[in-house]
């Protein structure tokens, strides 16, 4: 089977006046279609980075990033947007919801962007809505509900594409430990279920222990590959 | 795709209704005051193109004189030398449509127990046509009513409800300067002159009559002035060439020696008024289109701030699979809505504006469709125009700095 992103050789570096500053030295990694991937590391250690990069929000400087069988490099910003729709649903830390608009809406929106007509789009979102749990909130809005139902609402956007990948950066960093673990075991939950394909950012030990395989970063460098239980955190 | 951008537009633009109303005010005012310039300009327009109508059109004064006396030179007119004769032999050239002579007096005219100062113009009846009048009542006099110098008259408005009130003037036998007179018609209404005379306080009889019965004149035959309309615009300088040559030769002048009389062009006088009334018109919108373009501006201000606001929007909107061209039509959609809304109450404004100008200052205005138009799709072209630079701007974004952004 062919993996779903394949990273060789990838290089990033930022400019500034001081001249360039490397933020990625050379990474080289691949992951199968539904891994549950941690990625960990300190502060500055590239993670975010490369979470940039996987979700297309960000190019390399260097190196090779296939995409679901697609090189990234060579597509275009508009080849770009359609590979975010299709491809990846995005979980943040900050739940990044739409604050004026409905919790049907903000669920319907990449199908707005993915030219799907309006009845369809409303039927999906409230069928996403259901599978986290929050059908009754499909009228309120975001502020009239708690963080961590937020965060699901998150993650039912991010899953109303059907995408093969998810990619959450700390989607559990302003969630409470109890709340945490029920968003941890919603994906878990999807990986197993649905099979979609999960890489998430987190500096907990303890929510990377949801995942299955376990990738550290420090200074820009992969300095861990591997089982989730036999790493040392 | 289009609807759920329109229904986010109007959302985004709610949150913060007094922002927008503000930004709308800058496009109510600009397109309110396109408008009701529009209308008074056009109105001004109309004004001087009735007036030039109501005088008739391609139009010529022939004025006697001027002559030298002893080396005193006289005024026009000072000196009677045009007759009816020649007003007669111009009437015969080919780019004449019709030619009056006019012998012009005022009198007292009487009839029953009212009276009244007007100006009678002794005349032929050609001069209805070179005026562009016509007869509401009755009918006009005569060719031959001219060749026998009867006592009839043909009474302007003011005069008929001076005299007459509402009784029906015509046949009646009204007295001027003491000898009586038959009114045969009544001419139609012709309101104001361009320079504010009343037209239709004036009376018209024979030409002979005024000159034999009437006012009398120094020498036999003569004439005032004689009015002349040429064929068309395009025959004026012709009918100006061949009126001074027929003139001169009738006239016994020499070659090189100084006319008698003088030949104007009266249309080209009107044309002028009406000059100066585009000029002024055209001043108009110039001035009320640069607060057009101050509302304009008010719009790329405020969608500036909003894309700066709403950054992180933006962010979230990209990574979940907008392309720059979503995110740009999105503000686009919005610069225009507030546009178009904002251009409706200007319109709103600018009729109300103009129809209030009418009532209570007694402007006159003209409101088309055309204008309506017009200033729809400036106010459209304004939002398009100082919405893009602001949508653009947040399309470019890069979509990291924009999720990043607090």
């Amino acid at each position: 089977m062919d993996p779903i992103i394949r990273i060789e050789g990838l290089h990033k570096e930022y400019e500034t006046d001081a001249g360039p500053v490397p933020v990625l030295k050379g990474i080289d990694l691949s992951i199968d279609p539904g891994e549950f991937v941690a990625i960990m590391g300190p502060s500055g250690s590239g993670k975010s980075t490369f979470m940039n990069i996987l979700g297309c929000l960000d190019v390399p400087t260097r190196g090779k990033y296939i995409l679901n069988g697609r090189d990234v490099g060579t597509l275009n910003s508009d080849q770009l947007a359609h590979l975010r729709n299709e491809v990846i649903g995005f979980v943040f830390q900050g739940f990044n919801l739409l604050p004026r608009a409905n919790l049907e809406d903000n669920v319907s929106l990449p199908l707005v962007y993915g030219d799907v007509q309006k009845s369809g789009r409303i039927a999906r979102a409230n069928d996403m809505l259901e599978k986290v749990g929050l059908a009754k909130y499909a009228r309120s809005l975001p502020n009239q509900i708690s963080g961590g139902q937020q965060q699901r609402v998150a993650i039912a956007r991010a899953l109303v594409n059907r995408p093969k990948l998810i990619l959450a950066d700390e989607p559990t960093g302003n969630l409470d430990t109890r709340t945490s673990g029920e968003i941890m075991a919603l994906f878990r939950q999807l990986n197993e279920s649905d099979g979609i394909t999960v890489v998430l950012v987190t500096h907990e030990p303890d929510i990377a222990t949801y995942a299955k395989r376990l990738v550290k970063f420090l200074d820009g460098s992969l300095i861990y590959d591997g089982e989730v239980s036999e790493a040392r955190t | 795709m289009t609807v759920q951008m329109l229904i986010e537009a109007w959302r985004a633009m709610g949150a913060n209704r007094l922002r927008t109303f503000l930004t709308m005010l800058g496009m109510v005012i600009g397109v309110g005051a396109v408008v009701l310039m529009l209308a008074i300009g056009q109105g001004a327009q109309y004004s001087v193109s009735q007036s030039i109508s109501s005088m008739g059109s391609n139009l010529f004064i022939i004025l006697s004189g001027s002559s030298t006396s002893g080396g005193l030179r006289m005024g026009l007119g000072a000196t009677p030398t045009l007759t009816v004769a020649d007003a007669q032999a111009l009437s015969e050239l080919p780019e004449m449509s019709a030619v009056a002579p006019v012998v012009p007096g005022v009198a007292q005219v009487v009839y029953g127990s009212n009276n009244w100062s007007t100006q009678v113009f002794g005349t032929t009846p050609a001069y209805l046509t070179v005026r562009n009048w016509t007869i509401a009542q009755g009918y006009p006099f005569a060719d031959s009513d001219v060749r026998s110098a009867t006592r009839v008259a043909m009474i302007g408005q003011t005069v008929a409800q001076n005299l007459f009130g509402n009784e029906d003037p015509v046949n009646k036998t009204i007295r001027i300067k003491q000898s009586p007179y038959l009114v045969v018609g009544l001419l139609s209404a012709k309101g104001q002159s361009l320079d504010g005379r009343d037209q239709d306080d004036t009376i018209l009889i024979p030409v002979t009559t005024a000159q034999r019965k009437l006012f009398g004149t120094q020498f036999q035959g003569t004439v005032r002035f004689i009015m002349a309309q040429a064929v068309s615009a395009q025959m004026m300088p012709a009918a100006e060439r061949e009126m001074n040559a027929l003139l001169r030769q009738r006239h016994h002048i020499r070659e090189g020696a100084d006319s008698d009389f003088t030949v104007r062009n009266l249309t080209a006088l009107v044309n002028t008024a009406a000059q100066a009334t585009r000029v002024m018109s055209i001043l108009l919108g110039a001035i009320a289109s640069i607060s057009l373009l101050v509302g304009g501006i008010g719009i790329m201000n405020i969608m500036l701030v909003s894309v700066t606001e709403r950054t992180r929007e933006i962010g979230i909107r990209v990574a979940i699979g907008a392309r720059q061209r979503d995110i740009l039509m999105q503000f686009l959609m919005e610069a225009i809505i507030i546009s178009i809304v904002g251009c409706t109450a200007g319109v709103v404004l600018g009729v109300g504006g103009a129809a209030a100008a009418n009532h209570f200052a007694d402007i006159t205005v003209v409101i088309t469709g055309a204008s309506i138009l017009q200033a729809f799709m400036v106010a459209a072209c304004v939002g398009i125009f100082f919405g893009f630079y602001p949508a653009r701007k947040a399309a470019r974004l890069k979509p990291i700095e924009a999720l990043r952004y607090q």
